[in-house]
């Protein structure tokens, strides 16, 4: 388990809203604009605070849905955020912050879930619901070094219409070293036979087999994360290289 | 610095007292690195080895035939979750380290599955850290660090090493996983330790 050790005092830094996308009914990216941003890998994810009129605060961490440098991203970085239902961080992040307005963030945190271009070996991404946005910025970092290494996202959702960076994971797609496929669990577009979640078969045909030495990144909700996890680890994968992000 | 996010209220779901940035779950999440390790009792072991090398084992049944203590506390997660009155069963660390020969400063907890965390010793004594195998009534299920884990309630709840196997004591203090990942080495909750330097 090696890792880069990141052993420095994080401050809160005020990051200004440069610009807002929605991605689905429920998700939104927000770009936002750090003066002094220190960089950070592709999977890390930061805390952000909100502050109310008389004081009261809130925090929530999110996943960083950019890589750094990134030529789409200049001297910005992007969230994207999945609004939870009865949350409290979420809703205001998807619905009510515009452009201008400022942002507490603090970051970047975590050294485990990340993928550098120097990694060995193949990468298998394996997505569920907004668990694709650190994967996204793996694609992103991937691209952005101009990387060989073979990259496979398998990413799982609803319906097509939950497909968060549905033009982006397109663009991506074209080069020859990146593959994605979805896997749609409710609905599936006219023409896609197969609607259901990922299981053994979809592992077996879709995702790198364990002779290709591939380090996986899974990432979603428990129950998905769980069950991928499983099923990697009972089709012969090494525990050791599959890396897991659960969303509580 | 007070910045304020325009339009903001919160929701306070507040009443209970809860450490600087954490909010009340009723869930219980799942926060782990990799996949779940499913160890069988037959083939657990704990061992504790000291800053001398000395080791001392116990097998599922000796830790079984240990007196155990009903355990209900509150937990909080660095992710930023609390739940409070969780109730486990276990062996405290006192009656485990009661005959351990050792005058350590640190301990190392090891996991099934190659996950570490450092501790104080000192945090692992007095009634404050139990090796737990039951919550809430029931054997403690793989998701949440069956067989068994170390339960250090007072800490951050990454303290708490899910699949425990073992602690190696050690008079200088080494970083876990966690640790070495930009987290603090500590992790007091109502000290806001959360990441290096806090």
């Amino acid at each position: 388990m090696e890792r880069t050790a990141l052993r420095r005092r994080l401050m809160w830094q005020v990051a200004t809203v440069a610009d807002v996308r929605r991605e689905t009914d429920t998700a939104r990216t927000i770009v936002l604009d750090v003066p002094d941003w220190p960089g950070h890998l592709a999977g890390q994810h930061l805390d952000v605070r909100l502050t109310a009129e008389d004081g009261y605060r809130a925090s929530r961490s999110y996943s960083i849905a950019s890589a750094w440098p990134g030529s789409d991203t200049g001297s910005t970085i992007e969230l994207t955020v999945e609004q939870v239902p009865d949350g409290e961080v979420s809703p205001y992040l998807v619905d009510v912050l515009k452009v201008g307005d400022p942002l507490e963030i603090r970051g970047p945190v975590g050294g485990w879930f990340v993928w550098t271009p120097d990694q060995d070996g193949p990468v298998q991404l394996i997505g569920g619901g907004s668990g694709v946005v650190p994967l996204r910025a793996m694609l992103r970092a991937h691209a952005a070094a101009g990387s060989t290494t073979p990259v496979r996202l398998l990413y799982s959702v609803r319906r097509p219409e939950s497909v968060i960076y549905v033009s982006d994971l397109k663009e991506l797609a074209t080069s020859d070293d990146v593959d994605v496929r979805l896997v749609y669990t409710r609905e599936a577009p006219a023409g896609e036979p197969r609607v259901g979640r990922i299981d053994a078969d979809v592992i077996e045909r879709h995702a790198f087999g364990p002779e290709a030495g591939a380090t996986t990144y899974v990432c979603g909700p428990t129950p998905f994360v769980e069950t991928v996890a499983d099923l990697l680890v009972a089709a012969g994968h090494d525990p050791a290289h599959v890396r897991t992000e659960r969303f509580g | 610095m007070d910045v304020v996010s325009p339009g903001f209220s919160g929701r306070r779901r507040g009443g209970a007292d809860l450490p600087p940035g954490q909010y009340l779950t009723h869930e219980f999440p799942v926060l782990s690195a990799g996949p779940t390790p499913h160890i069988l009792t037959d083939h657990w072991e704990f061992t504790v080895t000291t800053e001398s090398g000395e080791k001392y084992k116990w097998d599922w049944a000796a830790l079984m035939a240990l007196p155990a203590e009903e355990i209900t506390k509150d937990i909080h997660c660095v992710t930023r979750w609390s739940k409070l009155q969780t109730t486990w069963k276990g062996v405290s660390l006192d009656t485990l380290l009661a005959d351990v020969e050792t005058g350590a400063d640190f301990a190392m907890a090891h996991s099934y599955g190659g996950y570490t965390t450092n501790l104080p010793l000192d945090d692992l004594l007095d009634g404050q850290s139990w090796i737990a195998y039951e919550y809430d009534g029931e054997p403690l299920d793989p998701e949440h660090g069956g067989p068994a884990r170390l339960l250090v309630p007072h800490l951050y709840f990454w303290k708490s090493a899910k699949w425990v196997r073992g602690l190696v004591l050690s008079d200088t203090e080494d970083l876990g996983f966690w640790e070495t990942a930009g987290y603090h080495e500590y992790g007091d909750p109502w000290k806001e330790q959360r990441y290096a330097g806090d």
